[in-house]
């Protein structure tokens, strides 16, 4: 790719959502696990989510690409704006066109996100053959073969060519992570979205890994959507970070300005947590109490249940994100009518 | 080619047959002990209920070698069954090997028919029915599956006679072949056809129905698995999902059991064969047990412990062929 077409890419967000919402029917009734959430991600950056396990962050995932792990879940309301186009409200064909060819996924555990009875190849090829690939432009390359594809994407995320003809349970959990990221760069996409990529792997792995998305998505200039729980990684490979809590945005901005000087108590206490578990390798979450039951969230901020600052005004009325040096956060602290 | 890395399915195979050898002589054994222990005598079933002088009777039992103590029937009977020797019917007045082998062919043609047929139906009822779950197709195929679990063969077999053959007249009520026309060709194929119809079905609706239940609930773990949504995230086309990764996932275990139950279809063609006159080994196993021809039994039973042995040899290639993961 030419610098200048980098250039061209970085311009405008690949994608962005619009007060998403998404909803489960479940027997405890409807279930909101993304609720009205607007990200962007733009070529060429890695945007990170994160949030502790059932803050909604994998939900936004599956709710961009509209594909549900169930069939109780839809999208409900909001925008998921892939260049000009709305991609709610299009056809399941329509929507499958663009799964796996303008929109990438990398999944949490390599191993049994393959078929363990079709080879390697014979699964990333399907994928070419049903997007018809054809090498993309220029049209120079259109006579090359899907095999020849096949070989090309495995030796670009350092796996040998014969791989393709084995099977998943032949690979390591590393080598499985690579062939989902060929896999998920296979069509040449606008967006790839990476969910907890790393953490079902060695530590000793994740970090090559990361290393190797890293180089391949700067190489491409394609935006990445890295979902995560490990404050960590965020800190090491993201451009600009969303914070979510309960469905919802809680913090959003550019990495080192939050990083430097967080907003929202959630990510302080958060980022408290970082700090008092450096060093075990574990980077995980310290936040006393836990995340709290969608089928009945808290009124007003859904965090006050946990918060220091909680006062008489969170549990009334929902703060909207309000704009900060570091990016937006949503915390009734930072209203000027605040006393 | 896929590579797999290990041994070659021919040293595989061969190591199972040779492994099942003390298994056969088992069989034999135990079959040999329990037919020579059950009551009835097979001079009296020969002679009939005439009354015979006693001297005629000791000359038949000492023709046939009853006269002679277990132990050295059974040593020979093993030797005899090693050089391939089954035996002489005292019945049907030939050797058991070519009277078991001919009804055995006859049985084995009923029963692919029907294994083809019980899978193929049974497969697409499975997954008619775990494509839209708690749907009315759904329903539809669960009923079938619980009706044939529940309707005994033999029931079944009289009523598709009655309904089918007496009421309708579509299908011949028994037998393998017109008697009174001579059918050749493809008429001669045909006819045969005519006549396995309703045998194949009332011995299938089993079948049907347990492929079914097994089709719908393994396809149904399956597509609810990790790799169908990363398949579906791939773009990959919803029929190409079900029926490549979701089918061929699920296969696995229809494989085992279609296999397993084949010693059950053997029991069930008993019966069948009975109810529509199907000249078969099931057919022969009935009349042997009657004229208390003990060679033929034993024939029988050897030859079908021989092919359930080899029927689950073939289930296990097939498994091996299907799931890259089994090792042989």
């Amino acid at each position: 790719m030419s610098p200048a077409e980098l250039q061209s890419k970085t311009a405008h967000p690949v994608l962005a959502i619009e007060n998403l919402v998404t909803e489960i029917r479940s027997v405890r009734g409807l279930i909101r696990p993304v609720d009205g959430v607007s990200m962007s991600f733009p070529a060429g950056k890695i945007v990170g989510v994160v949030g502790e396990s059932g803050s909604g962050k994998s939900m936004t995932a599956f709710s961009i690409m509209q594909l549900f792990p169930t069939s109780a879940a839809r999208v409900a309301g909001g925008r998921v704006l892939l260049g000009e186009t709305d991609l709610i409200g299009r056809s399941p064909e329509q929507m499958r066109a663009i799964r796996g060819s303008r929109i990438g996924m990398i999944f949490q555990d390599p191993t049994s996100f393959l078929n363990p009875v079709l080879t390697i190849g014979r699964q990333i090829e399907q994928q070419l053959e049903a997007h018809r690939w054809t090498g993309g432009p220029p049209a120079g390359d259109r006579g090359q073969s899907y095999a020849n594809r096949v070989s090309e994407l495995l030796t670009s995320v350092g796996l040998p060519r014969d791989v393709s003809t084995r099977y998943p349970h032949q690979l390591s959990g590393g080598q499985c992570q690579r062939v989902g990221i060929a896999s998920a760069l296979a069509c040449d996409p606008d967006l790839i979205i990476a969910d907890e990529p790393t953490t079902a792997l060695d530590v000793t792995i994740q970090a090559q890994i990361l290393r190797l998305m890293m180089r391949l998505q700067r190489e491409r200039a394609v935006a990445l959507m890295l979902i995560t729980h490990d404050l960590g990684v965020v800190a090491e490979v993201c451009d600009y970070v969303y914070v979510m809590y309960a469905g919802r945005i809680v913090e959003e901005g550019d990495v080192r300005s939050l990083f430097a000087a967080p907003q929202h108590p959630y990510t302080r206490a958060l980022m408290s947590g970082v700090l008092s578990l450096t060093g075990t390798g574990n980077i995980g979450f310290a936040v006393p109490g836990s995340v709290p039951d969608l089928a009945a969230p808290p009124s007003g901020c859904r965090f006050h249940p946990r918060c220091p600052h909680a006062m008489p005004r969170c549990s009334q009325e929902a703060p909207p994100l309000f704009d900060r040096p570091s990016g937006r956060s949503a915390c009734w602290l930072h209203d000027e009518a605040t006393p | 080619m896929p590579n797999r890395g290990d041994k070659t399915l021919g040293r595989f195979a061969l190591g199972r047959l040779v492994n099942s050898i003390p298994l056969v002589l088992g069989v034999i054994v135990v079959n040999f002990l329990l037919v020579s222990f059950a009551p009835g005598d097979p001079v009296t079933a020969l002679i009939g209920d005439f009354p015979a002088p006693p001297e005629y009777v000791e000359r038949v039992r000492e023709q046939f070698g009853l006269d002679q103590p277990v132990h050295e029937r059974l040593v020979r009977y093993v030797v005899n069954v090693a050089r391939g020797d089954l035996g002489f019917s005292f019945a049907n007045r030939l050797p058991v090997l070519d009277l078991v082998l001919e009804r055995l062919g006859r049985t084995l043609v009923l029963m692919i028919v029907t294994v083809t047929f019980a899978t193929t139906v049974g497969v697409a009822l499975g997954v008619m029915a775990a494509r839209k779950p708690h749907s009315a197709a759904d329903a539809a195929a669960t009923g079938i599956a619980l009706a044939g679990y529940s309707i005994p063969v033999f029931w079944l077999g009289q009523i598709l006679v009655i309904v089918f053959a007496v009421w309708l007249g579509l299908f011949p009520a028994g037998g393998m072949r017109s008697v009174r026309v001579t059918y050749t060709g493809l008429a001669a194929l045909l006819d045969r056809a005519r006549h396995m119809v309703l045998p194949m079905f009332a011995l299938s609706f089993r079948y049907i129905a347990i492929t079914t239940r097994l089709t719908r609930s393994s396809l149904l773990e399956v597509m609810n698995s990790d790799y169908i949504l990363a398949a579906r995230a791939r773009g990959i086309s919803e029929r190409r999902v079900l029926w490549e990764h979701g089918l061929r996932a699920a296969a696995l275990p229809i494989i085992t059991v279609i296999g397993y139950s084949f010693a059950f279809i053997v029991a069930g063609s008993a019966l069948v064969e009975t109810v529509f006159g199907w000249p078969g080994v099931g057919r022969l196993m009935y009349d042997s047990i009657f004229t208390r021809d003990y060679p033929v039994m034993l024939g029988i039973l050897l030859v079908v412990s021989l092919s359930v042995i080899v029927v689950n040899l073939l289930t296990d290639i097939a498994y091996a062929l299907f799931d890259p993961r089994v090792r042989y």
